[in-house]
């Protein structure tokens, strides 16, 4: 056993040997410790180097507060994570640990020389120091602050573990496992509540863990703590530990991130690594005590310094003494019981150093009863020693004036600057704080959720009385749901209340500028970057924070924050109320993102949506692009074929014989009720009173601000339904929208709408030969040019299915679709493909169906319309109803933006070259010379290589366009100006000749 | 997450099930052709923008599928009172906080 181990003291299991490593060297601990206090019980407190300054630190507390002792943890293959603390780590037989932000070593890193160089790195440094070339930043200078600055190094594997996340109801979640939240807990289950009791720790107890030598009710306080969680247990309380409550939102949900197997050797592979909990419960108490707040001072940062609770803690609940030779600097009395507990375990107190002129009388007997030197009204200047504290330096503080420094031996230094009660959770809800003057602290005020705050956290000290107001809140919460509970009174002794004072930074006879006093640790932040961002013009808190980056770094300010402010407020001459804390968010620990992720991971993170014929594809060899949540094949290419390639040939197949393509994506809506020939005249621009059953329609969804929102063919199946499409992409939009007119505007309609995306497989015939491949499968119908002309819709059998088959064309071509229950769509698909061959049918993906649209000028919503495109922009003011009286979008048509010149209009491209394709999106300009920035007066929307054509082809929305055709326009590219012919939009068979087959 | 109560299948629902869907009690015109510039103006883009009380629509989007009104306090995010579509807008001063 290492001499710093205490025998027969702490929770640990001293007969329970347990070794990891730490920077490739073996370390012994035993079952129970941390990363930290296994290092710290061999002696070590060098852990890590800061993010700036590449200081040497230790522990500074023992707990998930911790700012300097991260490390990088190994557990496997995939498992590697940065940044963990040290001090909240289990450790077990193999486990690798490895220190951060130091090279090549942990006690020599060459970029401690930044520590030297402090000048540059003052409050605001980023934006002072590097600004000069400005040349010189990406090559120089934020190269050198990414390798010298950082935490950590991020894991190259994917991480190879699991995340799962649940549900949980409960009348009353109790976050902190402490003395009030154990009373809290037991009060609220006596009345019969559904209790959930939460801590970040191990094990239940809190401050209980590291106070042993408290009695309650005349009990041991470890013998109670563990027959009150029995109680807790057998009253069927959900107790979780190693669980923080990371965010509290509204109506009373917590968030709480349980870790299940970061403290294992060898966890079940089936078990999450963590979990996230969303809870809803009926009253939350917190109970989430206050923590410590170290003192400011000039080397205060040194390994070496840590907060006297903290050594407390390694003392008590690890058996770990932090040192030999201990001083203790505080303000507060709760350091002097450090100090007892270090002297009585075999330390060699060497001084207890107290700011304070007049400490209390019965603290003062038992220092001298122990033989501990005190020297009060005394404050710290300064300490020595490179890689751990080595002496500190004290000066008597008499009317404001410093006597003369002495220097005190030591092997570590025990901090106390008073306690910060934990309102993190508490100021998620917005509930406000208001100011203690004699605590100097910010305690809870107005409550913004049906909650509780308890114990330390609202500012009460002592373990009697967090008990007594944890039973007060559980009775509180109990009766606020409705139940009765007693109210119970706990007898402490060996309690250890206490009070004290809060500093700025302590009384210093050294220069400011050579103070290096830390108050941010992780972040290197001193007292005078604090001072400096004030003098430099920072008045808010927030801009303080920002501009020093003080309660910026992982701790988010735990440590930081208190001191921070003082200074802050001391500088600007104003009461801290009036300066002001920083917001609290979420969360209160760093917390993973798989946590946060969960279940939604590859293949998980998002929904693919596929259609019937979609494994078809797969097995030929389609090659998929994702349409809003669709995954749909965008070409079939042949061996050795690339995507122009292909889409070349399937292009010239379909419009010499056949294609065939999968339309199953389309959205589709149908329209049914005596009502529905009137909403479908009010919802869409057309006039759809004399379509007759059985015929189709190009129907155009406006908005009520008159712009293209979607577009599609609709049938007329009978006078009271419709069979409506629309855009893939826009299926859930547009029936939202008609479901919000129809429910909100038209009630009285008497209209049903249903979504049949999904019921139906559509497959699209197109090309000469399209209905002599489909016709000896159609039954029940004659689909002869004459009796089934273009714009057509029936109901017929194809193949033996049932199907609603549509005479319509995307394409240019004699054209079908048919529509068949969604379960027949990959049969009937094969049976098409088959018969298809004698015609050389060719499957087309949504590439070639953009080209073979484009070379008619059929649009495209979100492609050749932007939400700024009206149907006249768009050359489609032949699908807008002349005589109807009313219909969305109709009287914003009239608006005067909307029928002035000039306005963008839909227009056709063909390059003067004939070879140039041009890219979609790029601008176009009228006169090419003009200085930059030139006036772009549109942009290209569509742009393909066009098979039929001979050449490229593109759309455009061009100012005026309309009457510019047969104008030359400018597309200046990176590589030099295109010059382009406005033209029509339909390039190809604008005649429609092609349709009349 | 939002706990919202929906007023026609008279649950109290978590706020994924639902989307918001703008100021409530706007009324579309019934003869839109009838209307001058500025009142149609008013109807497409001029809205409330509270700092507080504020009357919305939101739909059940994900269960019911009905569009209903709400009063939500814009500062505290908390809802008021949840109502049908086509009842009348209820007085302010007769509401309160997780009064649903």
């Amino acid at each position: 056993m290492s001499r710093f181990r205490v025998a027969g003291r702490g929770r640990v299991r001293h007969d329970r040997p347990i070794q990891f490593t730490f920077d490739g060297q073996q370390i012994e601990g035993c079952a129970g410790d941390t990363v930290a206090s296994a290092l710290l019980a061999n002696g070590r407190h060098l852990m890590g180097r800061s993010f700036k300054y590449h200081r040497p630190r230790g522990p500074v507390t023992a707990g998930t507060e911790e700012p300097n002792a991260l490390i990088g943890t190994r557990r496997g293959k995939g498992r590697f994570e940065p940044n963990t603390r040290a001090t909240a780590q289990d450790i077990w037989n193999g486990l690798e640990t490895t220190s951060q932000n130091k090279y090549p070593s942990l006690a020599f890193d060459v970029g401690a020389l930044n520590d030297g160089l402090y000048m540059l790195f003052s409050a605001g440094f980023y934006y002072k120091t590097f600004m000069w070339p400005r040349s010189f930043w990406d090559r120089v200078y934020e190269p050198f602050i990414r390798a010298a600055a950082g935490l950590g190094v991020s894991p190259s594997e994917p991480d190879s573990d699991h995340y799962a996340s649940r549900y949980l109801h409960t009348d009353v979640l109790v976050v902190g496992g402490g003395p009030a939240g154990l009373a809290t807990a037991r009060r609220a289950a006596e009345a019969g509540l559904d209790v959930t009791l939460v801590d970040e720790n191990s094990e239940m107890g809190g401050t209980l863990l590291s106070e042993p030598q408290a009695e309650i009710d005349g009990k041991a306080a470890w013998d109670w703590l563990a027959e009150e969680v029995a109680a807790l247990v057998a009253l069927g309380v959900r107790i979780m530990t190693r669980t923080t409550a990371i965010g509290y939102y509204h109506q009373n949900m917590v968030g709480l991130c349980q870790k299940l197997t970061d403290h294992l050797e060898a966890p079940d592979p089936a078990m999450p690594r963590e979990r996230l909990w969303r809870v809803r419960a009926g009253q939350v108490a917190l109970a989430q005590g206050a923590l410590e707040k170290p003192l400011v001072f000039h080397g205060n940062d040194r390994p070496g310094v840590m907060l006297a609770g903290s050594a407390q803690t390694y003392l008590n609940r690890y058996g770990v003494k932090v040192g030999e030779r201990p001083v203790i600097v505080t303000s507060h009395d709760s350091a002097w019981y450090a100090a007892f507990d270090l002297a009585d375990a075999g330390a060699t107190v060497q001084a207890i150093v107290d700011t304070r002129a007049n400490p209390r009388a019965d603290l003062v007997a038992e220092a001298e009863a122990r033989n501990i030197a005190v020297l009060d009204g005394h404050t710290a200047t300064g300490t020595k020693g490179r890689l751990r504290v080595k002496s500190v330096r004290v000066n008597p503080v008499k009317g404001g004036s410093i006597g003369p420094g002495r220097t005190l031996s030591c092997d570590c230094l025990l901090m106390s600057g008073g306690w910060t009660p934990s309102l993190h959770l508490f100021s998620h809800t917005k509930g406000t704080l208001k100011w203690d003057e004699e605590t100097q602290t910010f305690l809870p005020d107005r409550k913004a959720e049906a909650c509780q705050i308890a114990g330390a956290g609202r500012g009460l000290w002592g373990i009697e009385a967090a008990l007594n107001d944890g039973a007060a809140m559980g009775a509180a919460a109990a009766e606020a749901l409705g139940k009765a509970a007693k109210t119970v009174s706990f007898r402490v002794q060996n309690d250890r209340t206490g009070s004290g004072i809060t500093h700025t930074e302590l009384p210093t006879d050294r220069h400011p500028s050579q103070t290096k006093a830390f108050v941010d640790f992780q972040n290197d932040v001193m007292a005078k970057d604090l001072r400096l961002a004030v003098r430099e013009g920072m008045r808010s808190i927030e801009h303080v924070k920002r501009y020093t980056t003080n309660g910026m770094a992982t701790d988010q300010g735990k440590m930081s924050n208190m001191n921070g402010l003082n200074i802050a407020a001391d500088a600007l001459g104003k009461p801290q109320p009036q300066v002001g804390l920083t917001t609290f968010r979420p969360p209160y620990t760093p917390t993973t993102f798989g946590a946060f992720a969960g279940y939604h991971k590859g293949d998980h993170f998002d929904v693919t949506r596929r259609t019937p014929i979609d494994s078809w594809a797969e097995e030929n060899g389609a090659v998929f692009e994702p349409v809003s949540l669709w995954r749909r094949a965008r070409y079939f290419p042949q061996s050795g074929e690339d995507m122009d390639t292909a889409v070349s040939r399937e292009c010239r197949a379909t419009r010499k014989s056949l294609g065939m393509f999968d339309a199953s994506t389309l959205g589709k809506i149908e329209v049914v009720g005596p009502d529905a020939v009137e909403f479908m005249n009010r919802m869409y621009t057309n006039p759809w009173t004399k379509l007759a059953p059985g015929r189709t329609r190009y129907g155009l969804l406006l908005g009520d601000d008159g712009f293209i929102r979607d577009d599609g063919v609709i049938g007329r199946l009978s006078d009271d339904r419709f069979h409506v499409t629309t855009t893939t992409g826009g299926a859930a939009r547009v029936l939202n929208m008609m479901e919000d007119y129809l429910q909100t505007e038209w009630p009285e309609l008497k209209v049903w709408l249903t979504s049949t995306t999904e019921q139906w497989a559509t497959i699209a015939l197109n090309g000469p030969n399209a209905r002599n491949l489909l016709e000896p499968f159609v039954e029940g119908l004659d689909i002869s040019d004459e009796a089934f002309p273009h714009m057509s819709i029936a109901e017929c059998t194809v193949a033996g299915y049932p199907a609603r088959l549509f005479r319509v064309s995307f394409t240019g071509e004699l054209g079908f679709e048919v529509n068949v229950p969604a379960r027949h769509g990959r049969a009937l698909w094969e049976t098409l493909f088959e018969a298809g061959q004698r015609y050389d049918i060719c499957p087309y993906g949504t590439e070639t169906m953009h080209v073979l649209r484009a070379e008619k000028g059929f649009i495209i919503i979100g492609q050749d319309t932007d939400g700024t495109v009206t149907p006249f922009d768009a050359g489609q003011g032949w699908a807008v109803g002349k005589k109807k009286r009313d219909f969305v979008g109709m009287r914003a048509l009239q608006r005067p933006d909307l029928v002035a010149e000039n306005r963008k209009q839909l227009v056709g491209l063909l390059t003067e070259d004939g070879r140039t394709k041009l890219e979609e999106g790029a601008q176009i300009v009228l006169d090419p010379n003009q200085p930059t920035p030139m006036r772009m007066v549109g942009h290209v929307t569509s742009s393909y290589r066009s098979d039929a054509m001979g050449r490229p082809i593109a759309l455009a929305l061009v100012e005026g366009g309309h009457n510019r055709v047969g104008e030359t326009v400018h597309v200046p590219m990176p590589d030099g100006v295109v010059r382009a012919e406005i033209t029509g939009t339909a390039f190809y068979d604008s005649d429609n000749e092609r349709l009349k087959l | 997450m939002l706990l919202i109560h929906c007023p026609y299948c008279d649950e109290t629902l978590p706020e994924a099930e639902f989307a918001y869907a703008g100021e409530a009690h706007i009324l579309r015109p019934d003869n839109p052709a009838d209307v001058s510039e500025e009142e149609w103006r008013d109807f497409l883009f001029i809205r409330t923008n509270a700092k507080g009380p504020h009357y919305e629509r939101w739909r059940h989007i994900h269960g019911c599928g009905r569009f209903f009104n709400a009063v939500r306090n814009t500062v505290t995010d908390r809802f008021l009172t949840t109502y049908k579509a086509g009842e009348p807008r209820p007085e302010l001063d007769t509401l309160t906080e997780d009064g649903q």
